[in-house]
Formats: C-alpha cells, sequence, structure tokens
C-alpha cells in the first residue's frame, strides 16, 4: 500500500514546491490549493476499502528491531484525515483571503508550514504503532512553532515558548515514558482493537500509566496543561482556526481515543478503578474552561477556552468507556471540527473587515457582516448542540453513553456545561444582530493601528466569505447526513452498538 | 599481504604522517597532508569493519611476539565500530578545517597544528585498538599531549590558561591509571586486556584489585569528564579553536568511555562477579547515581552560559552522564543505550561545534547574545544548528532519540523507572539551552549597526551538511549504530567474543 | 598488622608518601612551575612504586649469564623508561604553557590569574 506514503508525501512535496515558488504569490498559493486538493482527493478513496473491512498498512522502515516506522489505516484514522485534509481545502481559501487581507509577511514560511503540520497530521491519522504516531506527533509541535510565533515579536516568542514548553515537556517527560512502559511490559506498541493490555497490567499501575498518557498527550489540553492553547492565539487566525481548532488540537484527542480503545482496551479500564479518575477530571475541565471562557473578552480566547472545554468532552465520552459514548466521542471530534472552525473563520473574518477582536466590539455588527455572523450563529448552535446542526448528534450519543452506564456525573457535566455554551455564545450572537451598533468613540478595543474605525467596513474579502460559508453548511449537512462518520465511528468500536 | 597489516597500519600511519606536516611547513600541503592521512585511516577504519564483519575479530601481535609477552592489537566489532566514527568524524572535520584554522590560528602554526592533529588521531586510533592496558596508556598520553597543544592554539589567552589546567588534570587522571594497571600487574602479572580478564576472577577478593579498580575508576573519569571530575572540560572546550573542539567533543571523550567499557566490562567485571564486595552500595550504584548528577547538573549549569561554546561543553558533561548511566546498568540493553548513544552523541556534538564554528568565523563570537538575527543571515548554519540541537533533545526522527529510547528501555528492564522519569525530565534542560539560542538566532533582530554578515564558505558548509543530515539518517535507519551497538553489547556482556 | 609487615612494605609506604607530596603540591601551589614539579614527583612515585614491584631479593639485572639463576623481572623497568619519556614530554608542554601564559599575562601565580580572569569578565 504504498499510495498510503504516497498521501503523507504530497503534502510534503506541496511544501517544497511552496517554498521554490515562493517569489510569486499568485503561483504559490495556487500550489497550496492545488495540493491540498490533490491530498483530499488521496484521502477520500480509502473511505470505502475502510468501511468495507479493509485496513491498508505499509510498513516504511524498520527503525529499531520491534519498532518500525509503519502507517495503518483504521475507521478513527480514517475520519480524522478526511475532515483534516477536506478543511485544509477550505481553510487554504481562507487563509488566500486573510493573509492578503491583512498584508501579513513572511507568507511563504506560513504556507509551508502549513503544509508541513498537515502531513504531520495526516502521518498521525494514519500512525500504524505509537511510535509512529509520537514521531509525527513531536514533528506536528515542532512544525507549528514558527506558525504559532508568526508575528515574530516579543509576545508572540513568550507565546512561543509556552507552546513548545508544555507540549514537548509533557510529551517527553510523559508520553515518552508511557509508551516506553508500555512496549516494557507488552512487547508491542501496535494498535489492536481491544487493547494489548489485557493481563499484562492490573491495579493502580493502570491508573497510573494512564495518567502518563492523558498528560502526555499535551494536544489534547486537559486542565492544567491548558495553557499553551489560549496562548497559541496570537497566530494568524488560519492557523487557530485549522491547526488549534481541527488539526493539533484533534490530533491530541485523537490519540487519547486510539490509546484508551487500541491500546488500554475499553474493557481493561472500565474493570480498573484506578482509571476513574479520567471522568472527573474530564468533566472538571468542560466546567471550568467554560466558565473561563465565559470571562474572556477577546473573542479568540473565549473560543480557545471553549476548544478546551470541547477537547475534554470527547475525552470524557471515551472515558465512559462504553461502545456508544465512544462512537460519541468519534462523531464530537467531526462535529467540533466542523463548528470551531467555522467560529475561527468568523472571528478572522471580523478582524480582517474590521479590526476588532473583542466580544464587546461586536454590537451590530451582524448587519455589517450578515454571511459572517450567520455562520458564526450556525457554530455556536453546534457548540451548543441543539439541532439541526451536528453538535447535537455527538451530543446525543455522548448523553445516551453516559445514561446507559448510568454515569451520572458526566450527565450532570454534559447539562450544565450545555448551559454554559449557550451562556458565552448566545450574547455574542445578540449583541451582534440585536444591539445596536456603538458609535466611533467608544472603540477602545485592539485596533493595531490600522485607523479603522468601527464604520466603513462590509464584509470581509470573498475567500474568507466562502470559506466559512462552506464549513457552516458543512456542521448542518452532518447533522442531515451523518451517515459517514457515523459508520467509521461505529467501526471504530466494532460494529453497531 | 598489506591487509593483513592493516592494524598496525591504523595506528602507525597517521604516527609516521605527522611530522611530515611539520616538514611541509606551509599551510596548504599540510591540510592536503592531514586529510589525506585522515581519508586513508576512514579507508582502513571501513575495511577493518568489513573484515570483523565477515571474519570475526581480528588479533595482530605487533612484531610478531605473541600476546601476553607481546603487545597485541584487537579489532572485533565494537573495536572497528569506534575506529570509523573517530577517523570519519576526523576527516568531516579535516575537511572543515582548512578555512576555520585559517581564521583562528596564525598561518605560521597551521603546520604544526595539523601535525598534531594527526598524533591525536594517532593516539585515539590507538586507545581504541589496543589489548594492552600498558600501551593503551602511552596512546592516552599521546592524544592527550597533543590535544593540551592544540586546545593552547585557542584564540586569547585563557586558551592557555584552559589548557594548562587540562594538563594538570589530565596528568593526574593518566598517573591514576598507570598506577591502577601497575597494581594489577603485581596481582597477575599480565597486562594484555584478554589475559587480565582471565586471571582477575582468582585474586579478586584482595585488597589490591579493589584499590587498581578505584585508581582506574578515578583516572578514567578524569578523563571522560564524567561529574565531579568534569571541571577541566568546559575552559578547554570553551577556549580551544572551533575544529579541535568539535574533534574533541566528538571523539575524545567517546574514546574513554570506550576505554572505560574495556576496562570495566571486559577486564574487570568478571572479576567483580566473583569478588564479594562490602558495603551498603555497590560501585555500580554510585556510578548511577554520579552519572544521574552529570545529567542534572550538566544540563542545568548550560542553561546559564552566556558563551555557547561553554554552554554545549556543559551539555557535553551532561551526555556523558547519559552514556555511564546506560554502561551502569550493565544489562545489554543498557550498555547498547550507552554505545549508540557515544556514537549519536558524537555525531550530535560535531553538528553543533561545527556550527558554532560557523558562527564564529563570520562575527568573530560565540556569545549567544551576538547570535541574534542569524537564523536569516546565516541560513544553512543554523539549520543545522536547529538539527543538531532536536536530536540533542531526542526528538523522533533524530539519533538522540534512538538512544534515548534504548535508555529507557534499558531503564524500565531493570525497574529503574525513576531513572526513566529523570532522563525524560533532564531531556527537558536540554530545549531550554538548545531554545535560547533558537530565539535568540530567530526573532532577535541583528543590531543595526552590526556588519553584514554572509553564509559560511562552501568548504565549511558542506561537512557540516553532511554531518547534520546524519542525525537523521541515524534517527531512521538504525542498523549501523544500534546494531552494531546491540551485538557488541552481547558480545562483550556475553564475556567470549563472538 | 605486625612491624615484620610494615618494615617489609617500606617501598610502599616510601611511594605512597612521595606521591602524596607530589599530589599536595599539586594542589596546593600556586605557583603554575611549582604545580609541574609537584606532577613530576607524582608521577617519579609511580615509577619507584613500578620497578620496584619488579625486584626480586638477591636477584640480578636480567642478563643471561650461566653464574645467575634468579633475576629482576625487566618488564616493569621497560614499562617506565616508557613512562619516564612520556613523563618527560607532559613537563615539557606543562613548561612551554606556562612561558606563554606568563607571557601573555605577565604571571605565574595563580590568584593572581585568577584576579586578571575575573577583571576580563567584567
Amino acid at each position: 500500500m504504498i499510495d498510503l506514503l504516497r498521501i503523507i508525501l504530497t503534502p510534503l512535496i506541496g511544501a517544497i514546491l511552496i517554498a521554490a515558488t515562493g517569489r510569486s504569490p499568485n503561483v504559490r498559493e495556487t500550489v497550496t490549493l492545488l495540493t491540498a486538493l490533490a491530498t483530499f482527493l488521496q484521502v477520500a478513496p480509502l473511505t470505502p476499502e475502510v468501511l468495507a473491512g479493509a485496513r491498508p498498512a505499509l510498513e516504511i522502515l524498520p527503525v529499531m528491531p520491534g519498532v518500525p516506522l509503519a502507517l495503518q489505516v483504521e475507521p478513527l484514522g480514517m475520519m480524522f484525515a478526511l475532515i483534516a485534509s477536506f478543511l485544509w481545502i477550505v481553510a487554504s481559501v481562507y487563509s488566500i483571503g486573510y493573509m492578503r487581507g491583512n498584508k501579513e509577511h513572511h507568507q511563504t514560511r506560513f504556507y509551508v508550514c502549513f503544509s508541513l503540520a498537515i502531513a504531520f497530521t495526516l502521518g498521525i491519522a494514519f500512525a500504524g504503532n505509537l511510535f509512529t504516531l509520537f514521531l509525527f506527533y513531536e514533528a506536528l509541535t515542532l512544525s507549528t512553532y514558527p506558525l504559532v510565533t508568526h508575528k515574530g515579536d516579543e509576545a508572540s516568542m513568550k507565546a512561543g515558548r509556552v507552546y513548545l514548553g508544555i507540549l514537548l515537556s509533557t510529551s517527553i517527560g510523559l508520553l515518552l515514558i508511557g509508551i516506553l512502559w508500555t512496549y516494557s511490559i507488552t512487547g508491542s506498541l501496535d494498535f489492536v482493537p481491544g487493547g494489548i493490555m489485557a493481563g499484562k497490567i492490573e491495579g493502580p499501575m493502570v491508573g497510573l500509566l494512564l495518567f502518563l498518557y492523558m498528560y502526555g498527550i499535551g494536544k489534547a489540553a486537559m486542565m492544567p496543561i491548558h495553557r499553551w492553547l489560549p496562548a497559541a492565539m496570537v497566530a494568524p487566525t488560519p492557523v487557530s482556526a485549522l491547526l488549534h481548532a481541527v488539526a493539533v488540537v484533534k490530533a491530541g484527542v485523537f490519540t487519547v481515543v486510539k490509546v484508551i480503545v487500541y491500546v488500554f482496551g475499553i474493557d481493561l479500564l472500565a474493570n480498573t478503578s484506578s482509571a476513574q479518575w479520567l471522568l472527573y477530571v474530564s468533566g472538571a475541565t468542560v466546567i471550568i474552561a467554560s466558565l473561563v471562557a465565559l470571562q474572556q473578552d477577546n473573542l479568540k480566547r473565549r473560543l480557545a477556552y471553549s476548544t478546551i472545554s470541547q477537547l475534554s468532552y470527547v475525552i470524557l465520552a471515551a472515558a465512559i468507556l462504553t461502545p456508544i459514548s465512544v462512537v460519541g466521542a468519534a462523531l464530537h471530534i467531526a462535529a467540533h471540527a466542523f463548528g470551531k472552525i467555522t467560529l475561527f473563520f468568523a472571528a478572522g473574518s471580523i478582524y480582517t473587515a474590521a479590526h476588532k477582536t473583542n466580544v464587546s466590539q461586536l454590537d451590530g455588527i451582524g448587519r455589517r457582516m450578515p454571511w459572517t455572523m450567520a455562520a458564526f450563529t450556525i457554530g455556536s448552535l453546534s457548540m451548543i448542540g441543539v439541532p439541526p446542526t451536528a453538535g447535537f448528534l455527538s451530543k446525543w450519543y455522548m448523553l445516551s453513553g453516559a445514561m446507559s452506564s448510568e454515569a451520572w456525573f458526566a450527565v450532570g457535566v454534559l447539562i450544565l456545561s450545555t448551559l454554559l455554551n449557550a451562556g458565552y455564545f448566545l450574547p455574542i450572537v445578540y449583541a451582534a444582530f440585536l444591539k445596536p451598533e456603538k458609535p466611533l468613540g467608544d472603540d477602545h478595543g485592539d485596533n493595531h493601528g490600522h485607523g479603522h474605525g468601527s464604520h466603513g467596513h462590509g464584509e470581509a474579502p470573498l475567500p474568507i466569505v466562502i470559506a466559512l460559508c462552506v464549513t457552516a453548511l458543512g456542521t448542518v449537512a452532518l447533522f442531515f447526513l451523518p451517515g459517514l462518520p457515523l459508520e467509521l465511528a461505529q467501526d471504530l468500536v466494532g460494529g453497531t452498538p | 599481504m598489506i591487509a593483513d597489516q592493516l592494524p598496525a597500519l591504523q595506528v602507525a600511519l597517521p604516527l609516521i604522517a605527522a611530522p611530515f606536516c611539520v616538514f611541509l611547513r606551509r599551510p596548504l600541503p599540510a591540510w592536503g597532508w592531514a586529510m589525506a592521512v585522515t581519508m586513508a585511516c576512514l579507508g582502513m577504519a571501513i575495511s577493518l569493519l568489513l573484515a570483523v564483519l565477515h571474519g570475526g575479530p581480528i588479533s595482530y601481535h605487533v612484531g610478531d611476539w605473541d600476546p601476553p609477552w607481546g603487545i597485541e592489537l584487537r579489532v572485533d566489532m565494537l573495536t572497528a565500530f569506534v575506529l570509523v566514527l573517530v577517523s570519519g568524524i576526523g576527516a568531516l572535520v579535516m575537511a572543515y578545517a582548512r578555512e576555520s584554522v585559517r581564521a583562528e590560528i596564525p598561518s605560521e602554526r597551521h603546520a604544526l597544528f595539523y601535525a598534531m592533529y594527526l598524533l591525536c588521531l594517532t593516539g585515539l586510533l590507538g586507545m581504541t585498538i589496543t589489548g594492552d592496558a600498558f600501551n593503551l596508556f602511552v596512546f592516552l598520553e599521546i592524544s592527550s599531549l597533543s590535544t593540551y597543544a592544540m586546545v593552547g592554539l585557542g584564540k586569547g589567552r585563557q586558551a592557555l590558561l584552559a589548557a594548562y589546567n587540562y594538563l594538570i588534570l589530565g596528568t593526574v587522571g593518566a598517573t591514576f591509571y598507570v598506577l591502577g594497571v601497575g597494581l594489577l600487574y603485581m596481582i597477575t602479572g599480565t597486562l594484555n586486556m584478554a589475559d587480565l580478564a582471565e586471571r582477575l576472577p582468582a585474586v579478586a577478593n584482595t585488597r589490591t584489585f579493589v584499590a587498581a579498580a578505584g585508581f582506574l575508576a578515578v583516572g578514567l573519569s578524569l578523563k571522560l569528564a564524567l561529574f565531579p571530575l568534569h571541571k577541566w572540560l568546559p575552559p578547554a572546550y570553551a577556549h580551544a579553536p572551533s575544529v579541535v573542539t568539535a574533534f574533541l567533543a566528538s571523539t575524545a571523550t567517546k574514546v574513554s568511555l570506550y576505554v572505560l567499557i574495556r576496562i570495566f566490562v571486559e577486564v574487570l567485571a568478571p572479576a567483580f562477579r566473583a569478588a564479594h564486595l562490602p558495603g551498603p552500595l555497590s560501585e555500580g550504584d554510585v556510578v548511577t547515581i554520579l552519572a544521574l548528577v552529570a545529567m542534572f547538573s550538566g544540563s542545568f549549569v548550560a542553561i546559564f552560559q552566556a558563551d555557547a561554546k561553554r554552554m554545549l561543553a556543559y551539555s557535553s558533561v551532561a551526555q556523558i552522564g547519559y552514556m555511564v548511566l546506560g554502561v551502569s546498568m550493565l544489562t545489554v540493553t543498557g550498555l547498547s543505550a550507552g554505545l549508540v548513544h557515544m556514537f549519536n552523541h558524537a555525531i550530535i556534538k560535531a553538528t553543533l561545534f561545527l556550527a558554532v564554528g560557523c558562527v564564529f568565523l563570520r562575527i568573530g563570537s560565540v556569545q549567544v547574545k551576538d547570535m541574534a538575527g542569524l537564523g536569516k543571515r546565516m541560513p544553512l548554519t543554523m539549520a543545522a544548528f536547529v538539527l543538531g540541537g532536536l536530536s540533542l533533545i531526542g526528538i523522533p526522527g533524530t539519533g538522540g532519540f534512538v538512544s534515548k529510547w534504548q535508555l529507557v528501555m534499558g531503564a524500565f528492564e531493570k525497574g529503574w523507572w525513576w531513572a526513566a522519569l529523570l532522563i525524560g525530565l533532564s531531556s527537558l534542560l536540554a530545549v531550554v539551552y538548545v531554545w535560547k539560542v533558537v530565539e535568540v538566532a530567530y526573532f532577535k533582530p541583528a543590531p543595526k549597526d552590526a556588519p553584514p554578515v554572509k553564509e559560511a564558505p562552501i568548504s565549511m558548509l558542506v561537512p557540516l551538511a553532511l554531518i547534520a543530515l546524519c542525525n537523521l539518517f541515524f534517527g531512521l535507519q538504525t542498523d549501523w549504530s544500534l546494531g552494531v551497538a546491540r551485538a557488541a553489547a552481547a558480545s562483550l556482556l556475553g564475556g567470549g567474543t563472538p | 598488622m605486625s612491624w615484620e609487615e610494615v618494615i617489609g612494605l617500606a617501598n610502599y609506604w616510601l611511594f605512597i608518601l612521595l606521591m602524596m607530596i607530589g599530589f599536595y603540591m599539586v594542589i596546593s601551589r600556586g605557583n603554575l612551575v611549582k604545580k609541574i614539579v609537584g606532577l613530576n614527583i607524582f608521577q617519579s612515585a609511580v615509577c619507584l612504586f613500578y620497578i620496584s614491584m619488579g625486584v626480586v631479593k638477591d636477584g640480578t639485572a636480567p642478563i643471561l649469564d650461566s653464574h645467575f639463576t634468579v633475576y629482576t623481572n625487566p618488564l616493569p623497568s621497560v614499562l617506565i623508561l616508557t613512562a619516564i619519556v612520556v613523563g618527560v614530554a607532559t613537563t615539557a608542554v606543562g613548561l612551554a604553557l606556562v612561558v606563554r601564559i606568563k607571557e601573555a599575562y605577565g604571571t605565574i601565580e595563580e590568584d593572581e590569574l585568577l584576579k586578571i580572569e575575573s577583571e576580563d569578565g567584567e
């Protein structure tokens, strides 16, 4: 199955081409779009195979005895790869509008690192064992570092330090140790349905190993190692949108789900009391992050905390440890990806058109930017879990999973957090459409000295509007046509729950 | 048959070639000669490695005197591996040296410098290949004496003080080593290592043996710069010419580690197993603790260095801790982790010091603060530095990761989960000091009045790029590093030779 | 340990004493040349140790002759010849460095050198 390698190589080669054509922006951006398209067109045809039960695999290099660099496609990875490669196309369109609209510097570096990040994300999605996954995981951290610090000023350097510091220290200090521990007790790092640990480890050690994994996967942003995510918001918005709402953070929760399902095995964890802490910690993260989000005035920071809380939904759902809740977790990866990227696109659109970054500045903006705010509304509804959006679906599965296993704590968290989500998203929608616009003088926000007031702007550039409409539509479409992700998610737990 | 004489030629060639550098006098011919000799050594080392891989260990009897009376040169897999490493690094460094030496050493001393370099190479190769404990001392001193002279050639008068202090401590270390060997000779009547290994267990329960082991341990640790005997290393590395630092950092300490392994694992370990030593802590535990302390103290001190070379030197102290930690496990995995890290770290440090050498050539300083804006102005050099740094941290896909992986595996095998955690933690310290340089080079703009800076000349960039790519290569293809290390470790611990 | 044993090990006592004198000089002297002298004594002690351990009571120099049957072990003496050469070379390099240090700093007293260094550092 050499085409697996080709899929990952496509964006890598794209990155080289982008670097080579950096002098002429039009060619460079065409290359970006073409690469994105080519990647998606190679990922998509794999889907029927995987649904039919095939597990295409490829061993690239026998790096160390028993620890090869290997790829393998399984349902969850398939879904993740589909989401990432599809949204990359949309995000490429968006970033062209955004980067040009904001006259950002170093655009070539931006596009190169972006393609690299996608290549590594696909590598994570298709990783055939924990070693491969870890390799791409670290590569993703490093390739996104230049994107986070894109501005190159003191603030972004500090943010970059937090970003790299937390992600590297958790992965090297905990995750690597966890992986090696796993290897030393099981002699294998492969992903096997049902887990590889049954009978190899028991009692409190399971809890400890689970701790190493859950806190080692810093990208899943479980409290208290979540600080890198708000810090990463200094990056240009397309980065926040695709990477810090989709690729990077989803790589985190994707790894979490994979570890729980394929390494530990649901049954092992469900029967071990020392592994129960995960449910409570992730539940607490959901609530606390929502509460923090309520207090954020900076729109991107509010979205970042919302992401932290939504990521912990996935962990929470996986930690309920019933097949149906794991389906919910997988679905939520998809649903949140579409919803959150829409929200970030909208935030970037507002910044590009009006140079506004704070929630308190958004009064009445819905009338000037109807498309943007309509998309924002759809995204918000999905976050809250209101039909007809994708968020409803995943929450439904999570709730029924929690109910069926009588995990009342999880049920409580889900209900309470839905209220909180509504609490921090609906006021924005309300203000944007129903409040009158504030006069010019009140504009106290961060205007970056561009001299734009709140007056005299309309919608954002066309590529931006197109991109955010597509993702908003996707959010709704997922509700009505959940077939594909649902089938993949059910395949993950081995049949219809 | 010339092929039969390879083990002797391996050492004799650079030794005989060294004086010719002095006769050649002019810089260019001297460099060309040294380069050619180094390449020849590399060729011989590779053919020895191939010979060993196919035909098993080679024993060469100097002057046809049979061991244990005559001096034996022994080439097994590990020996050949280290020979290739040393001469390979030597070849790269020599290719790089032309421009760097021209900038850092007055031209009338070039020929002498190249002669010293060849002598140092002789010593290192000799230490590796010899099977005789006293002969090893002679080669040790050949390499050390030439090293003192080379360190003293550094710019600035601090280099002289560094060389002097290195000389004093190095000589004390070497003398301790001779004393240890003398005590072993007293109780066994032999100096041949293989012979010693056979005879020692019978006399392991004597005070003489314990004293000998102590003297050998302290003497070799001094040469190896194992914490707390590392004080000579940072100043020596910081003030020596860039080429010398790169060469020493990636070969001299590595050969010392090799000797430590030879003496302790091969010669003394059988006797230790036979002996009943008193005390709550065994020597092994002491070494483990020292290695752990080295890992942390070295990295920690490195963080606070303003001088990039000194920073990397302290980092070496820490990395030596990793290697010794692996060796102190005395399991196949642990020992192979030590060996593979010896190999990978040689590549890592060569990359980093060569990159710093390029920087020094262009901006005339190795202070971290002066590197502002270099990410833009010397992109290739800094890219190599970052690559080396990532490997030092142990990012997967680089050589450093493979060693760290093995080391942690070894720790788990021993049940030392705390060591596994500490290894993880101390790699994070490496992130801090590597990133300190990265941030300055890529985020701080160059000062307004800074003179324009070009990328380093091509003759320096090519070796730098080669060695930098080795970091990636050996991160993904581990047959030649880990494969050889495992086989060597298995044969060392198996008692016999494969 | 009986008196006999103590006397019997006289050569070792002497060598330990000499070695410690040398080592002490290396550590305590501030003058760089004196340090090297100390180093020489230190090395000489080891040389004596080697030679004395090869001596056989009533043995002669190892010359093949029908009159003698007991020889002193020649190997340590040979080894020490090499060690002496190494020692001389070390001394030479060390003294050469001291000369250069004197030229560069104008002093060979360690405390003064350290003072100059710390002033340089500021």
